[in-house]
């Protein structure tokens, strides 16, 4: 394995592989009122992995990508993408949040734009069309956040977010406000895009059958400190199917690993109705 | 398409900005336009009517309350002496300077306490608690330092001004949705770059509700400040009526304060309707 020594390293990772495009190692989150929202997180995530950070409410699931984003700091431990520490908002990770948050002035064509800097006008439209084509909403360029639907806005924020060519990407739990039609739609469209430049995606929902369709590997947190509970390695072949054999069986793993009640591991939890979401 | 369809709609808009606009129509915006133009009207010309008729049949006696057409003819009078004109241009100029005079001071300090936390810890208190102060209660300590001549004038019209702006800017700007502050933090924006592109606007529908109450209160002060001493503008013609016991002269000072007050209204009005035609409000609702 190749380790990286890149000439202007004095502040970079030397022993990370360079394979791997996120190290969280014992990151802790210790908020001001004492409340422990992660407690020793230790992860990697390989170039081009998809990763789903699964848990119920408050496991501080959203805390650790934001981490991750450079919008919080972490108390304790360090966070490295592409073998640089992280400590604010960096150029190569794009962040795709629950809402769409859309500048409500901006058309759409300006608000995919919105994180470019420092290209001409030429170079940015060509971008801009380029993303928008990929998301399929050339024909809205013009139109405003309040003519979009919710699951359009979402998809000019995914836009906005691929459009920096980010080396890895952070979605909080991108389609939880959408209707369940429309989220699946969204889930494989998410996949479709991913194909172009294959970032590296940390995914956080609730939705087990999201992070079924979309991940290479699941990690499940549980509250109160924040840890990470178990970790899965999803060998479901792709195209992924919901109503396959399998997937069904994946999403019963999930549940039971999810559970909080002592006797989960040997109980079943497929009498329930098929949850979409786990809280 | 939206844009297009936005223009005519809001410039009538403006002149009905208190009602609600109803959704079939604005489906062909020229004919609502026009449409809602004659509505606004109706109830002045019927009171005009009504007013001009009760005169005529000596309900109103002409030496308290002169018909409209008494009052017209003064204005006719005025204007022909080339009178009208320089009162007209003395009150504009006054409410104008002050206007910029104490909006601007406004923008500055609402900008400052309302982006700056400690700025605000400093200065919010002395303000809110000069706001509190009636305006007018400024005109004898004004008078005292300034004169009796231009300065003082101004500077009541600039406090008047001052504080509706300063209000509506400063919660304007605190109440920016934190959601959208975060995405410009993503993209990495420097201070600076997030005000041009989130903070300002954002702020900007709080921003021209405060000017446009801001521009009312220059109107009332300017009143004030000219009846306080004036040998010009259509406040000195309030108090020139009174004196010489022309009431219609009142009542022309007081029409003309009138149409000019909702005329620059309407200007602010439609630049704020041109520049927020990305809301999503009810009043804004095809």
């Amino acid at each position: 394995m190749a380790y990286s020594d890149k000439p202007n390293s004095a502040s970079s990772d030397p022993f990370t592989p360079e394979t791997i495009m996120l190290r969280l190692d014992g990151v802790v989150k210790q908020f001001s009122n004492g409340f422990m929202a992660l407690d020793d997180i230790h992860l990697t995530v390989e170039v081009g992995e998809i990763v789903s950070l699964v848990g119920t409410s408050g496991c501080g699931k959203s805390t650790l990508l934001r981490i991750i984003a450079g919008l919080d700091v972490p108390t304790l431990g360090q966070v490295w993408v592409n073998h640089q520490p992280i400590a604010s908002p960096q150029p190569e990770i794009g962040m795709i949040f629950q809402e769409p948050r859309l500048m409500p002035w901006l058309t759409v064509y300006e608000n995919v734009q919105f994180g470019l800097a420092g290209l001409s006008k030429a170079e940015k439209e060509h971008l801009t069309y380029l993303v928008l084509e990929r998301v399929g909403l050339t024909a809205f360029a013009q139109a405003l956040p309040r003519q979009l639907s919710g699951g359009m806005a979402q998809r000019v924020a995914i836009a906005r977010a691929l459009i920096t060519k980010p080396s890895i990407l952070l979605l909080d739990e991108p389609f939880s406000a959408l209707d369940a039609f429309i989220r699946m739609k969204l889930q494989d469209h998410l996949l479709e895009i991913w194909q172009y430049d294959r970032p590296t995606l940390v995914l956080v929902t609730h939705d087990i059958e999201e992070a079924l369709v979309l991940s290479d590997r699941v990690i499940v947190l549980r509250s109160n400190p924040g840890r990470i509970h178990q970790e899965f390695v999803l060998d479901l072949p792709r195209p992924r199917k919901r109503t396959d054999l399998r997937f069904q069986q994946w999403k019963e793993r999930l549940l039971n690993a999810l559970d909080l009640t002592a006797d989960s591991r040997s109980s079943s939890s497929a009498e329930d109705p098929l949850p979409l979401e786990v809280y | 398409m939206s844009q297009s369809q936005t223009s005519p709609r809001s410039r009538s808009t403006t002149r009905h900005h208190n009602r609600p606009q109803p959704g079939k129509a604005a489906s062909h915006p020229l004919f609502s336009s026009r449409w809602l133009w004659i509505r606004g009207l109706v109830l002045p010309v019927v009171c005009l009517i009504g007013w001009e008729g009760l005169s005529h049949i000596g309900f109103f006696p002409p030496n308290l309350f002169p018909a409209p057409s008494t009052v017209v003819q003064t204005i006719w009078s005025l204007t022909l002496s080339g009178e009208l004109f320089q009162h007209i241009a003395i009150t504009l100029y006054r409410v104008v300077v002050g206007f910029v005079i104490g909006s601007g001071a406004a923008t500055l300090l609402g900008a400052l306490t309302g982006y700056s936390r400690l700025a605000h810890q400093f200065l919010d208190p002395l303000l809110q608690s000069l706001r509190n102060i009636p305006s007018l209660a400024w005109v004898p300590l004004f008078i005292l330092w300034m004169g009796i001549q231009e300065p003082s004038k101004l500077a009541l019209i600039a406090v008047g001004v001052f504080f509706p702006v300063y209000l509506n800017l400063m919660s304007g700007v605190q109440q920016v949705d934190r959601k959208l502050v975060e995405v410009g933090k993503v993209y990495r924006l420097n201070s600076l770059q997030l005000i041009q592109r989130v903070f300002l606007p954002a702020t900007l529908p709080a921003y021209i509700v405060g000017l446009r109450s801001g521009l009312g209160l220059g109107w009332m002060f300017v009143v004030a400040a000219e009846i306080m001493g004036a040998s010009q503008g259509l406040g000195y013609l309030l108090v020139d009526g009174q004196t010489t016991g022309r009431p219609e002269l009142i009542l022309a000072s007081i029409l003309l304060f009138a149409g000019l007050g909702k005329l620059t209204d309407a200007v602010l009005a439609t630049v704020g309707h041109r520049l927020l035609y990305w809301q999503d409000s009810y009043g804004l609702q095809r």
